[in-house]
């Protein structure tokens, strides 16, 4: 399979979307989803996990005067996260065929476009292309909010936009820099030759800001996430649920793809400051999501606060917390897009998707009630669930490698079964809203949700899947930044 | 009779050797203002309004297909006063593109009726003529002439819709404070010429390390480089380009935002990278200050824009700024970042500036930022034309913005000025905020209705230049054909730069003392 055809097939059916009528435009993209999926699939069965070092390699030279190489690559650390954005990518053309779209080839077009994006992103193995792709994804999402949002859509998605894009453009700089200061004759991006030449002490540093700056922002992190409500509050909801679903989740990964090799002596530099922004991102997230009422924004917090475990486990430079970075990664975006579809739901049955409007749903709808505390139940990683697996990983890399942080973190594991079972409690049960009226989730809803559900139930049985298939890069991924914390301790033993 | 007589003359008579091939592309353009200005006097209509602009068209496409036959050639022409190489013919590529689309945004315009139609592209010809003569002098007084050859037929071509008040205030400003930059450049060319005896660049280089730290010397760069930041549109000798750029024809203030930055650039390569390389200390970090100012003030001034034209001014401000990084650092890949970026600024605002001139011909808001509101709706492919320029302008992948801003970031910090380049970034940032209001009134808004302003392009009487036929709105195949053209281009030379960048490298390699 060549992953070119996996990363553009998704954009190829919006184009072609574009030019046929509405009803036909649903179709042509749920296929080119579907059949994108289906690639993932093959690719995902096909990766050898006994081989270190990139699978399925596509490597042209693109822009030869820049340096730039089309060079697109599969190891452990992307694998399942881009069979995770084409299961979302697919649940979530499914879910928006069900909605009336003004102008739907426009509409099928830029998503597609969004799904390309995401895939390049996470496969790209050159740092410019990946520069590229993590702006281009963000595009299509200013068209669809805008065009097709909710209320104050326009000023919202231009804040979403223009936060967003600081970073990224701050990172273009970055990018620039690690490839023209890099030691060595010519110029180039690609990622495996930059982990060679790296970059002085100095210059690690302040390009490690400008990228922590584009990923923070993105993910988002506590105090750069203040695009996220007003973002969150007027994105149409399918489109949402595959935002929150996998573009926090590249920017997680840009992490572990980029920073931590290529930044290795920053990364130490930094960690403590990474560590206190992940906590202050779990403690804020979680208090946030057991106060606001707001169906969307409690999702929208605790994903914050899952970002924060994230982080967290990443910059925990051991390889459990780091393993435990990527499984959580694929765990919170198969979790997070049936939420916002049961949000969805819900808000059909109340009227609103305020929290305080619904109550008793449970009712007459015991399917939706089962799927939705399944889903809780792993959103607040309850042992049993492939969430737990991913915190306590997560947790136990942190305990060994900084303890403090860990007591800390534990707080955040607790206030998540708080948040889950409130929105949960609050909307199934209680009395009944006064708008609220109770009937099942039809056969066509569960076209979308209960294969995910089924994922979710899967994964939990089977976490080490993806730990297995993950491991060899994962420790391949970050041993540098091992090494130079292990001299940095070395230096300070023996000043 | 004549025609006998003449080969006689040339065997008695041995003048200088001409290289008329490499004069070709000055030629075309000079004859091309003659005969349009002859055949602008026939009464005929079809001649005045068919025929003249074919012409004028087919001038400049004359001289790009005589400089593509050149390119690769490099000569000096009249002496050594100029030099014809890959710099020029490139540079000239970019400005005779922008004329080829003035011509055809203006062709069924009002200006060209107010100002019959002969003068009003002769007068473009000729000051196209006199940018390639800016940007291939190589001496003092090649590049005065080239710069008012340039100058003078601007000042009259922003007032050609005589019976428009800001038309005529636009060109007045502009003949004002441009002759207050154009003495302001001279005086200073006459300190340089006093610090090195010398006028031609050759022989300034020369001299010039010797004389570093000479006050004359100095004093003479700091008056050059501010005349010629006039004409650039760079901070803070930016004031007059608001005003003009709305108040001229809307094809003239593309022709202007296009081609004058083209040739103002290239002089500004030309001098400081070749005639004071040696002094680079002195001049660079002055030139850094002002690139840095320049992109705050333009992406501030930008910010509160509702005029599509006064916003596309600003935008060329803080172009001009970024374009300012290629300048400082002194070095090829500069040059090539420059020429590079100029190509994209050619494609991004030509395909704005056509949306703009389609609109205001169709709606009666003139270039107000609501002429465009809906416009995704009711005409998807000018919307798209309008969205790539602007997000090329913004410097989104994807489009040739953002290469060309990739590599003016890859000049600046291989140059050693880092810090240029992450003023570039913090630029772009700036400016997503008004670009993404263009693309959001486009797209995300409902069209205006018409009848909210009363009606200010069409429907003058005859006496003040009406005409029914000719003001009634109605789409013009050639403003589309100028905006979807340089839209698509937009977009394929950002995903296939590789054609301007076999351009750009030519170009750069003219200046063989750069490393």
């Amino acid at each position: 399979v060549s992953l070119s055809i996996v990363l553009w097939l998704p954009f190829a059916a919006g184009l072609v979307g574009l030019l046929l009528p509405g009803a036909l435009s649903r179709l042509v993209a749920i296929a080119g989803t579907g059949a994108t999926l289906v690639l993932a699939v093959i690719v995902l069965v096909k990766f050898k996990a006994s081989t270190g070092g990139l699978q399925f390699v596509t490597d042209e030279t693109w822009i030869k005067e820049l340096g730039i190489h089309y060079k697109l690559g599969i190891d452990g650390l992307n694998l399942f996260l881009i069979v995770l954005a084409t299961v979302l990518f697919l649940a979530s053309a499914i879910w928006a065929s069900f909605t009336e779209w003004e102008r739907p080839g426009l509409f099928f077009f830029w998503f597609g476009l969004a799904e390309s994006g995401v895939l390049g992103a996470l496969m790209a193995q050159d740092l410019a292309l990946f520069v590229i792709f993590f702006d281009l994804m963000l595009v299509p999402f200013l068209f669809l909010t805008g065009s097709w949002g909710g209320e104050g859509r326009v000023p919202a998605i231009i804040k979403l936009f223009i936060y967003t894009l600081v970073g990224s453009l701050l990172m273009l700089a970055g990018a620039i820099a690690t490839g023209v200061l890099a030691p060595g004759d010519n110029v180039t991006f690609v990622l495996s030759d930059l982990a060679q030449r790296r970059l002085s002490t100095g210059q690690q540093e302040w390009v490690f800001l400008f990228f922590a700056a584009a990923f923070l922002v993105k993910m988002p992190a506590f105090p750069l996430h203040g695009w996220m409500p007003d973002g969150y509050r007027a994105m149409p909801l399918p489109v949402l649920a595959v935002f929150s679903g996998i573009l926090s989740k590249v920017a997680a990964y840009g992490f572990l793809r980029i920073v931590l090799p290529l930044y290795p002596d920053a990364t130490v530099h930094f960690q403590e400051l990474m560590l206190l922004i992940s906590l202050a991102s779990i403690l804020y997230g979680s208090a946030m999501a057991f106060t606001t009422t707001n169906t969307r924004l409690i999702l929208g917090y605790s994903s914050v606060a899952q970002l924060g475990f994230i982080v967290l486990g990443i910059f925990a430079l051991r390889p459990e917390g780091a393993q435990g970075a990527v499984l959580q990664a694929v765990n919170h975006g198969l979790v997070v897009a049936p939420a916002f579809f049961i949000v969805w739901l819900l808000a059909a049955r109340a009227g609103s998707e305020d929290l305080r409007d619904m109550g008793g749903i449970a009712f007459r709808a015991p399917v939706l009630a089962a799927m939705f505390l399944i889903v809780t139940f792993a959103l607040l990683a309850m042992p049993g669930s492939s969430n737990f697996v991913g915190e306590f990983l997560i947790l136990l890399g942190v305990f060994r490698a900084k303890i403090v942080f860990a007591f800390i973190a534990f707080a955040g594991v607790v206030m998540a079964s708080y948040y889950a079972l409130r929105m949960f409690i609050g909307a199934m049960h209680n009395r009944t809203g006064r708008t609220v009226t109770s009937r099942e989730m039809s056969v066509r809803d569960g076209i979308v949700l209960v294969p995910l559900v089924v994922l979710i139930i899967g994964f939990a049985l089977y976490p080490q899947i993806a730990l297995f298939k993950g491991e060899r890069a994962v420790r391949q991924t970050i041993a540098p930044a091992q090494q130079a914390a292990a001299a940095s301790e070395r230096a300070q033993v023996t000043p | 009779m004549s025609a006998l007589l003449l080969p006689i003359a040339q065997a008695k008579v041995s003048g200088p050797h001409i290289d008329w091939a490499g004069l070709s592309p000055l030629l075309a353009l000079f004859g091309g203002a003659t005969i349009v200005l002859l055949l602008g006097l026939f009464r005929a209509r079809p001649v005045r309004e068919v025929v003249v602009p074919f012409l004028a068209f087919a001038s400049f496409g004359t001289a790009i297909g005589l400089g593509i036959w050149q390119l690769g050639r490099r000569v000096d022409l009249i002496s050594g006063a100029m030099r014809s190489d890959e710099l020029t013919i490139v540079l000239m590529f970019i400005f005779c593109a922008a004329g080829m689309a003035a011509v055809l945004l203006s062709w069924r315009g009002v200006a060209v009726r107010e100002a019959s139609h002969g003068e009003f592209y002769a007068l473009m010809l000729t000051s196209a003529a006199g940018m390639y003569v800016l940007v291939a002098a190589q001496n003092l007084v090649a590049l005065f002439l080239g710069l008012e050859l340039l100058s003078i037929p601007l000042y009259v071509l922003c007032a050609t819709e005589m019976r428009r008040e800001t038309s005529l205030e636009s060109g007045l400003k502009y003949l004002v404070i441009g002759s207050v930059g154009s003495a302001t450049l001279l005086y200073g060319l006459a300190f340089i010429y006093g610090a090195t005896g010398s006028t031609d660049y050759a022989g300034i280089a020369q001299k010039v390390g010797s004389v570093s730290n000479d006050t004359l010397l100095l004093t003479g760069i700091a008056l050059t480089l501010a005349g010629m930041a006039f004409k650039a549109s760079v901070a803070p000798f930016h004031q007059w380009t608001p005003d003009v750029y709305e108040g001229a024809p809307t094809s003239i203030t593309a022709f202007m935002a296009v081609a004058t930055k083209t040739a103002a650039l290239g002089v500004m390569l030309r001098f400081f990278n070749v005639a004071l390389l040696d002094v680079q200390g002195d001049w660079g970090p002055a030139i850094a200050a002002l690139a840095a100012i320049t992109i705050v003030v333009g992406n501030v001034g930008a910010l509160g824009q509702s005029s599509l034209k006064r916003l596309m001014a600003w935008s060329s401000v803080a172009q001009a700024g970024y374009l300012l990084a290629g300048v400082v650092v002194a070095t090829r890949l500069g040059v090539q970042a420059t020429v590079f970026y100029l190509a994209t600024y050619l494609f991004m605002n030509m395909a704005a500036f056509g949306v703009i001139v389609a609109r205001e011909r169709s709606t009666p808001f003139g270039d107000d930022i609501r002429s465009v509101a809906g416009l995704g709706a009711q005409q998807p492919l000018l919307a798209a034309a309008l969205t790539l320029a602007m997000l090329g302008l913004a410097g989104i992948p994807a489009t040739a913005g953002f290469i060309g801003k990739f590599y003016l970031i890859d000049a600046a910090i291989s140059g050693d000025y880092t810090w240029l380049g992450v003023m570039i970034v913090i630029g772009s940032m700036v400016s997503l905020a008004y670009y993404l209001r263009v693309i959001a009134a486009v797209w995300m808004q409902s069209p205006e209705p018409a009848d909210a302003v009363p009606v200010t392009t069409t429907g003058r009487p005859a006496l003040a230049g009406g005409d029914e036929v000719a003001d009634a709105p109605r789409a013009q195949p050639e403003v589309w054909v100028v905006a979807l053209v340089f839209g698509a281009a937009t977009l394929f030379f950002g995903i296939i730069p590789s054609p301007l960048f076999d351009l750009a490298v030519r170009a750069g390699s003219a200046l063989g003392n750069l490393f």
